[in-house]
């Protein structure tokens, strides 16, 4: 389990992040929403190691994140940024293979997960090509599936950290790659997602953290989270709050 | 742009590719020796096969000249080109040079030091110079790459953009000192000066070959521990973090690797360009970036590229013969440009 105990980022003399405490459960989505600027990457950042905490700590199991060997850290937390610059014509399962590096499983399973891996991010159909000849949006789905390579098959006690993974996505990607962090998640694993689209966060998380200039504005169930006031509150945006006529989740319009 | 060899086919013709050059190398010069005595007279050198007195001459001129010349082409060439993967890898970019992170610029300010001061200094002892020149600019390499490394760290950080800022300006900085040097050299110490800037083979001997050897053992066989971390660093450096790796030490490592591979190439050669840059690329090209395959035949194409560079440097004027930095910067930049151009459409 990883679990954020106070926590507070500084950069130079601004706290951009405070007051944080937050345990990823197994079996769960955990969507942070926030406006531009609100800290999200930050506390994402903070949660896998990246940025030092000024205060408080990030504890992975028992144990200080920072005090475990980076190989065994690797095969139980993975993570997804916003953008990335690999600038060299790997073949897409070159790209996913690397999320098998911390692994010594062998070059056999290793083939079967990345096929996999690639089958849940609705990319198999890449396979053989080369990365560098992909579009935004396949290479953001190539990405997704080496860090749920990494993963591989997601049981008990494994944390998924994705940055926007949606963000370059046709409307229908966007869902096939929520859905298979939802199928990962059914197999025990935690996942903190990073969204911006409140309908998505509604329809595939089951608790939302609503950030506000690096604080917790709410925490809770979509129900709780997505309402006309914190909203408001947060976003300056004013929205209708209605129910989906068929899954009965939330469902944000601007007003 | 998808690899259009299987790395098995491909390290079977790199392999054949330096044989040949090895070969050719052993036998042709301005004095052409017949190719299976050159083999023959090469392995009754190296105690492959019975001794006998009917290729004396041809052992001599082996023994003495071809033998150390190749030797020192081979070693030049790899270490190079995996210099050249080394750096490519830490910058993410496939058009980076070893030359980067100021060492050659380093290597060759200390070579001016020496050559000037020892003028200045009325002559260095005959026996000493080359190897106090190879010292001082291994020492002069090693130095300022130490410096832009220093330069670039910040809490405890490599970035690695700053190291490349801070190794434009050294080299700037070692280029003014040059400068300096060669306006106060004398006509023959500005011949040296020039010579040595341009590179050449010549004057390969033994005992000058032991350190490079040793150099290049070095970083043949620590590099290739490292390739999944370099494969990993593409992605980016907090990706490869991610993946556990622990990229702080890496980066150290590959520039460590490249300061005393460079250096040691430059001392004993002189400054060689566009091997450490296209040689990766070109590899790269044929079998992808996985640095599993890319170091080890970057190492391979280097050390033929370089043997057949030699050649051409030694055979177009015989029997004169131009620096083989002229040969390679002719061949390469050509290439390099190529690959510019090439790769925008």
């Amino acid at each position: 389990m990883l679990r954020a105990e106070n926590l507070a980022v500084q950069r130079g003399p601004c706290t951009v992040l405070a007051d944080i405490n937050l345990e990823l459960r197994p079996g769960e989505v955990l969507g942070v929403l926030g406006p531009n600027g609100a800290g999200k990457s930050t506390l994402l950042g903070a949660l896998c190691g990246e940025l030092q905490p000024s205060h408080g700590a990030v504890w992975l199991d028992q144990r200080r994140l920072q005090d475990w060997p980076g190989s065994e850290r690797a095969q139980r937390l993975a993570v997804l940024p916003q953008t990335s610059t690999l600038n060299f014509a790997f073949r897409v399962e070159e790209v996913v293979g690397m999320g098998r590096l911390p692994h010594a499983s062998g070059r056999v399973r290793d083939a079967q997960i990345i096929k996999q891996a690639l089958e849940a991010a609705d990319a198999l159909h890449l396979a053989g090509r080369s990365y560098l000849a992909l579009s935004g949006g396949e290479r953001q789905r190539v990405h997704l599936a080496r860090v749920l390579a990494q993963l591989w098959p997601g049981g008990e006690g494994q944390m998924l950290l994705l940055d926007e993974p949606t963000s370059m996505l046709d409307p229908l990607h966007q869902h096939t790659t929520l859905q298979a962090t939802r199928a990962f998640v059914e197999q025990g694993a935690a996942v903190l997602v990073i969204l911006h689209d409140l309908n998505l966060a509604a329809r595939y998380c089951d608790r939302l953290l609503l950030l506000e200039r690096g604080r917790p504005h709410a925490l809770g169930s979509p129900e709780e989270v997505l309402r006309a006031e914190p909203l408001q509150a947060v976003f300056g945006l004013e929205v209708l709050v209605q129910r989906h006529p068929e899954r009965g989740h939330p469902l944000i319009v601007a007003r | 742009m998808n690899p259009v060899i299987r790395p098995r086919s491909l390290f079977i013709a790199l392999g054949l590719l330096l044989a040949l050059a090895l070969w050719l190398s052993l036998a042709l010069g301005p004095v052409s020796l017949p190719l299976l005595d050159t083999l023959k007279a090469a392995l009754r050198l190296l105690g492959l096969a019975q001794p006998g007195d009917d290729l004396a001459q041809a052992e001599l001129i082996l023994g003495q000249i071809r033998l150390p010349r190749t030797l020192l082409g081979l070693l030049v060439g790899a270490v190079l080109a995996l210099c050249g993967v080394a750096m490519q890898g830490l910058f993410r970019n496939p058009l980076a040079d070893p030359g980067l992170i100021g060492v050659s610029s380093g290597a060759a300010l200390g070579a001016s030091i020496a050559i000037v001061g020892g003028a200045a200094l009325g002559g260095l002892p005959e026996a000493f110079a080359p190897y106090l020149l190879s010292l001082f600019a291994f020492i002069g390499g090693l130095g300022v790459t130490a410096l832009v490394y220093r330069l670039g760290r910040r809490d405890g950080e490599t970035n690695v953009a700053t190291m490349l800022l801070a190794g434009i300006a050294l080299t700037a900085l070692a280029g003014a000192a040059i400068g300096l040097f060669t306006y106060l050299a004398d006509d023959a110490t500005l011949r040296t000066l020039t010579f040595w800037n341009l590179g050449s083979l010549n004057g390969a001997s033994y005992a000058r070959l032991w350190p490079l050897l040793l150099v290049t053992a070095a970083v043949a066989l620590w590099l290739p521990r490292r390739a999944k971390a370099l494969n990993a660093m593409l992605l980016g450096e907090s990706e490869a973090r991610h993946l556990g790796f622990a990229v702080e030490r890496v980066k150290a490592e590959l520039v460590f690797c490249t300061a005393l591979g460079v250096g040691a190439a430059v001392a004993a050669a002189g400054m060689i360009g566009f091997i450490g840059l296209v040689v990766p690329h070109l590899v790269r090209l044929l079998v992808g970036p996985d640095h599993r395959v890319l170091l080890p035949a970057s190492a391979l194409a280097g050390a033929s590229l370089l043997l057949l560079a030699d050649l051409a440097a030694r055979l177009v004027l015989a029997p004169a013969e131009l620096p083989i930095g002229i040969v390679t910067a002719l061949i390469g930049a050509p290439f390099f440009l190529y690959l510019l151009l090439r790769g925008r459409t």
